[in-house]
């Protein structure tokens, strides 16, 4: 411990304004705080300060996340071995060590790439470094489907960092989600590369799928009417997917420990899945329409709950609806943000089937009106006031 | 008695070291001193100058503004020294105690047979008058203005708070004469907010309303929004219980007392008991010989750990306080601090193990904890503001300098006390307190 403090404060002179070194101060004040807690004590306002600060908020919230990463590893094994048609040779490890080594990678490049641009942007601005990456940085590989390229995953971390957070000011400004920007920014850049049903299951390049295989997730099955996946495969998360959001019942153990933490907003993941039965369940009401064709009518007659099961809506409702952020800040916002996100998510995904995941799409739609949301929430609570205050005079 | 009002949100902060129930009285102190910056918004004008020889009750300084707010001598004898700060402020007025110096002269007289010009008068003149405060801002209440209710808290709900009942007790007769004096200098009520177990029940001439919950439930603003909220161009003036027997004693006997007692808080206390003092009494007098013998820094604290000032020994007591909390520094790096499970670590937030041990005492230092960061997490004030408010939405309006959206946000009805503990939770570290009064500033400013 102490050789480490030593390290630190020997190399802190030399990384000041005006020394030698100034250009790594943001690097050095980022590892230095994550390795200990500063001396800083309280200079005016309160004596006393809660221990939580944002790098335990933040460091709760990544390790909600390794439920998730664990399975998607594992799955990306499952998936792999099971296409070469070899899943009853490989063992459990071979299936984990696999998905490992496939997904350690993209975790590596989306962190340095974004951690990069942060330091420096933290160094430009002579700002501490902010967190708030740690988080995306993580949630960036677990949307990603598992073969996208790397350079790939580079590009849209590097975009999603400086257009979607850094011009606005940082963590704390930003209006979308981070991570949610660099799957958009993918989605919409390498349209060709992102979706169809090859990038879903890692193949070697001497790999030969079994005959009959598609690679599809049952989301693109289910857009073109095609509903057949089990329950059970899709809720422990045995289907092809994004690395880390095919198992709801990872994502719930995350949900669980947010919830208990007090630091994910239960409001927002309540509402959120509220929104997505409403509309599944408005959805199966019509599902007998005349006017739909057979493969959307199909769509719109799946049991509603099984949106809340397949593709990203779990993920979204959990991980990226509850950014603090980029959500809406109101109590009652939280309800009305949340609700949306699960209707449009839903509507999306069966009513326009070119953007199968609906809930990415349902997100950044609300992270966009959430301060609309609050403004009217807010308004009210205004206007109460003035009520109020008229009775007291 | 009417209904009990309930608060729900709120947190109470179970630190290590509250007074234990035994009054001291200490020996004169050698020196007593007022200061002018305990008074916000103060611009100070000297009426002695070193060498004068004063009673107790005659003036020191005034107000620049409204010459007849004086502010006098706690306790009489020379004037030894007038300390100024940057620019020439005035911090200190000191005042060498003589034992047989006496005090000046009063009316004598029960409240109720006077007039409100009379109390007005007497209290301006015995510089009594500088314990009233006005709401909005929380600055001194004018001679000129009419309040609408005078609010008092008879119990505080701060981390180891005094007990004010103990204080009180063979004294409400005093304040008692002090409420009635009060009474006159309004047209409407006087309420008095009382705790769950309160010797003030009894209080006559008030309306008496009791009130349950956490911290800040004791604090009167937080009373004043739930009995009568203000709004835009609404006064109401506000005193502390100790400061109302002032009042009282002077009508009983015709002479300024400004005997207080303080009490002796924090986990760096050796004994934590209440004091009997004067007000403008040095630190050294309360905590000399009383603290731990410790190899760290310690900080002491005027007041609580929320809102108090930090002092050294040879500075002197806060004009309006009556709690010196001592607790350690803090000022040293913790591996990996943010990562420990946090067993000992008292948190609002629910992401350390502390939780599991309600009932625990604790000793919390200084130390910020973390970085400055910008507004991320949201629902986190919210949950310790138990009054109709959007925190963090005013905050953000006196950030922009927008006057409209501060008043209409509230400004009005809080001074820094009221969200001192949206500080003490903020996961940003944000600095709440200072923005609020430089908005409150900013308020008196433009507005007047």
């Amino acid at each position: 411990m102490k050789f480490i403090k030593d390290i630190f404060l020997k190399t802190q002179p030399h990384v000041q304004k005006g020394a030698k070194f100034h250009w790594l101060h943001s690097f050095h004040d980022g590892f230095f705080t994550m390795f200990f807690v500063p001396k800083n004590t309280s200079k005016s306002g309160t004596h006393i300060h809660d221990y939580i600060d944002l790098k335990r908020t933040m460091g709760i919230v990544v390790l909600a996340l390794v439920p998730s990463l664990l399975f998607g590893m594992y799955n990306v094994g499952l998936q792999h071995y099971k296409t070469i048609g070899e899943l009853a040779t490989a063992g459990f490890f071979d299936l984990f060590l696999y998905g490992l080594l496939k997904v350690l990678p993209v975790v590596i490049v989306s962190y340095v790439v974004g951690l990069g641009i942060e330091f420096a942007f933290a160094q430009m601005r002579g700002h501490e470094i902010n967190e708030g990456f740690l988080v995306s940085g993580m949630l960036i590989p677990l949307i990603m489907p598992i073969e996208t390229p790397l350079w790939m995953v580079a590009v849209a971390t590097a975009f999603a960092v400086i257009f979607g957070k850094e011009v606005f000011g940082g963590t704390g400004m930003n209006i979308w989600n981070p991570a949610l920007v660099a799957r958009a920014f993918l989605f919409f850049a390498y349209p060709a590369q992102m979706s169809g049903n090859s990038v879903w299951v890692a193949l070697g390049k001497n790999d030969t799928a079994i005959d009959g295989f598609t690679g599809a997730t049952p989301l693109a099955d289910a857009a073109a009417g095609n509903i057949n996946f089990s329950v059970a495969d899709a809720f422990f998360g045995f289907i092809p997917g994004s690395i880390g959001e095919t198992s709801t019942l990872a994502i719930l153990l995350g949900a669980v420990l947010l919830i208990i933490t007090g630091i994910g907003s239960w409001r927002i993941m309540v509402s959120t899945v509220a929104g997505g039965v409403v509309m599944g369940v408005i959805l199966n009401i019509f599902s007998g329409s005349a006017a739909l064709s057979p493969e959307v009518a199909a769509y719109f007659s799946m049991p509603f709950w099984h949106h809340l099961i397949i593709g990203g809506f779990a993920f979204g409702a959990v991980f990226m609806a509850t950014d603090p952020v980029s959500a809406a800040q109101t109590g009652k916002g939280k309800w009305i943000y949340g609700f949306l996100i699960g209707v449009l998510a839903v509507l999306f995904r069966v009513v326009n089937p070119a953007y199968p995941e609906g809930m990415m799409l349902a997100i950044l739609i609300m992270n966009t009106f959430a301060p609309l949301i609050d403004h009217y929430v807010v308004q009210g609570h205004i206007k109460r006031r003035m009520k109020r205050a008229k009775i007291s005079a | 008695m009417s209904e009990v009002i309930k608060l729900r949100k709120g947190l109470n902060i179970k630190l290590k070291g509250s007074a234990e129930p035994v009054l001291e009285t200490l020996s004169l102190p050698a020196t007593v001193a007022l200061k002018p910056t305990d008074f916000p918004g103060l611009t100070p004008k000297l009426s002695v100058k070193p060498g004068d020889v004063v009673k107790a009750g005659d003036a020191l300084f005034y107000s620049k503004y409204h010459p007849e707010v004086v502010f006098t001598a706690p306790w009489g004898g020379k004037v030894a020294s007038v300390n100024r700060g940057e620019r020439r402020r005035i911090l200190e007025v000191v005042v060498e105690t003589d034992p047989n110096a006496g005090s000046a002269e009063f009316k004598k007289g029960n409240p109720e047979s006077l007039s409100a010009e009379e109390i007005k008068g007497q209290l301006l003149k015995s510089g009594l008058w500088p314990f009233i405060k006005r709401r909005p801002y929380g600055i001194l209440a004018s001679p000129d203005e009419k309040p609408l209710a005078i609010f008092v808290s008879t119990f505080d709900t701060a981390p180891l708070a005094p007990d004010c009942n103990f204080i009180m007790e063979g004294q409400l007769g005093s304040f008692q004469a002090g409420i009635d004096a009060l009474a006159k200098l309004t047209d409407g009520k006087v309420f008095l907010g009382i705790g769950q177990k309160s010797v003030f029940g009894n209080i006559k001439n008030a309306e008496i309303r009791q009130f349950s919950g956490p911290h800040p439930a004791g604090n009167v603003g937080v009373q004043i929004n739930h009995i009568s909220p203000i709004g835009k161009g609404d006064v109401v003036w506000t005193i502390q219980p100790q400061d109302v027997l002032f009042i009282g004693k002077l009508f009983e006997t015709g002479r300024v007392d400004f005997s207080k007692v303080f009490a002796l808080t924090g986990s760096e206390a050796e004994k934590p008991k209440y004091f009997q003092t004067i007000v403008g009494a040095p630190v050294s007098l309360v905590t000399g010989g009383r603290l731990k013998k410790a190899g760290y820094k310690q900080r002491i604290i005027s007041g609580n750990v929320l809102t108090g000032t930090r002092v050294k020994p040879e500075n002197y007591l806060g004009f309006y306080d009556s709690q010196v909390t001592v607790i350690p520094e803090g000022d040293d790096y913790e591996f990996f601090g943010w990562a420990k499970p946090g067993i000992e670590k008292f948190s609002a937030s629910k992401a350390f193990f502390s939780k599991l041990f309600p009932k625990k005492e604790y000793v919390l230092d200084a130390n910020l904890h973390g970085g400055e960061r910008a507004f991320v997490l949201s629902d986190q004030y919210e949950k310790v503001v138990p009054m109709d408010l959007l925190p963090v939405f005013l905050l953000k309006a006196v950030l922009a300098n927008d006057i409209d959206k501060m008043e209409q946000l509230g400004i009005y009805e809080v001074i820094e006390e009221d969200l001192a503990l949206c500080e003490y939770v903020c996961t940003s570290k944000i600095k709440v307190q200072d923005i609020l009064r430089t908005g409150i500033n900013t308020m008196i400013k433009e507005l007047g």
